[in-house]
């Protein structure tokens, strides 16, 4: 493969390109194992395309409504508490795979808002409303209770040590 | 509704989603395609045999672990749920369920590219350090109480 091609194409289609190889690799290694994962993907895919669709939607709507003043405002350098208690409300009611926030995060984070609220949204999306009943189930209420308090806790924490950590760094 | 009739408004914020959309689609396909490969590769049974019966080398061992898994945190519920009944510490339990959903070694490089590598690495390693503490913590005040 020619390799000054592989430097011109940008580096979301140069990591899709390399898993693909990985597969075409499996293929040759272990022609079954490819066809369980493709049909596990297939699986998945279907699962998280009403998740990809919101997060378009919700970013359409904050590149309609939101600019980088209220962002910068709300989320920004100076966003204090509030950005903490904003990051961590809707990182606990957002719903889906982790991953499928980054592209709305990135939009964000181009337009101000900062690293240790990013930190913390991703912390929070952990609690995962919906399967609470599951983890009481498994684990009891108390167990739930107790652990959920501890990353809410910790999610500030992890946060704000992002955030310095990357201050330091520039 | 023609796309040259919508306001300049709605039309820059529906031609920057497009961008945004090219941009992100290969990443999260590939993190898709990654980790349903990551799902079938480690079988389901491993966790089980990964444990020692160690105060302090099985958080770790969980929160390693967790951090590699992928997939539905339910998974992560029912095995937890599978290794309590076996005698695993509810210690290495919590850090393996905490680190399966705040660490993604997986899903770090898509986390790298749209959020930046240096981001990346800095929030798994504090997630990964965290799960341990939580996991102890938890234990902890789960015991006393």
């Amino acid at each position: 493969m020619n390799i000054k091609f592989l430097s011109k194409i940008d580096g979301g289609l140069k990591f899709l390109v390399l898993v693909v190889l990985l597969y075409l690799g499996c293929a040759i290694l272990n022609f079954e194992l490819l066809v369980t994962a493709l049909n596990g993907f297939g699986k998945l895919l279907k699962e998280v395309i009403p998740v990809i669709l919101i997060v378009f939607i919700v970013m359409f709507l904050s590149n309609l409504l939101l600019d980088t003043e209220k962002i910068s405002k709300y989320l920004g350098q100076d966003s204090g508490v509030s950005g903490f208690l904003i990051s961590i409300i809707f990182g606990i009611l957002s719903a889906g795979p982790i991953y499928m926030w980054y592209p709305l995060l990135a939009d964000f984070k181009e337009k101000g808002m900062k690293n240790s609220l990013i930190a913390t949204f991703l912390y929070n999306r952990a609690i995962k409303l919906q399967l609470l009943p599951l983890m009481i189930y498994y684990f009891s209420l108390k167990f739930t209770i107790i652990l959920s308090l501890y990353m809410i806790i910790f999610s500030v924490i992890n946060g704000i040590l992002v955030g310095k950590s990357l201050t330091h760094k520039k | 509704m023609s796309f040259s009739l919508l306001s300049p408004k709605t039309k820059e914020a529906t031609q920057k989603t497009w961008n945004a959309m090219k941009r992100s689609m290969p990443i999260l396909l590939g993190v898709l395609l990654l980790i349903t490969l990551i799902i079938e590769i480690i079988p389901k049974n491993i966790y089980g045999k990964v444990f020692t019966g160690h105060v302090l080398l099985d958080p770790l061992l969980g929160a390693i672990f967790g951090s590699i898994a992928a997939g539905n945190p339910l998974n992560s519920y029912v095995i937890g749920g599978e290794l309590i009944s076996q005698g695993v510490s509810l210690v290495a339990i919590t850090a393996f369920i905490l680190s399966w959903v705040t660490v993604g070694l997986v899903q770090l490089p898509a986390e790298s590219l749209m959020l930046g590598r240096k981001f990346a690495i800095s929030r798994n390693i504090f997630s990964f350090l965290s799960a341990i503490i939580i996991a102890i913590l938890t234990a902890y005040t789960f015991t006393i109480l």
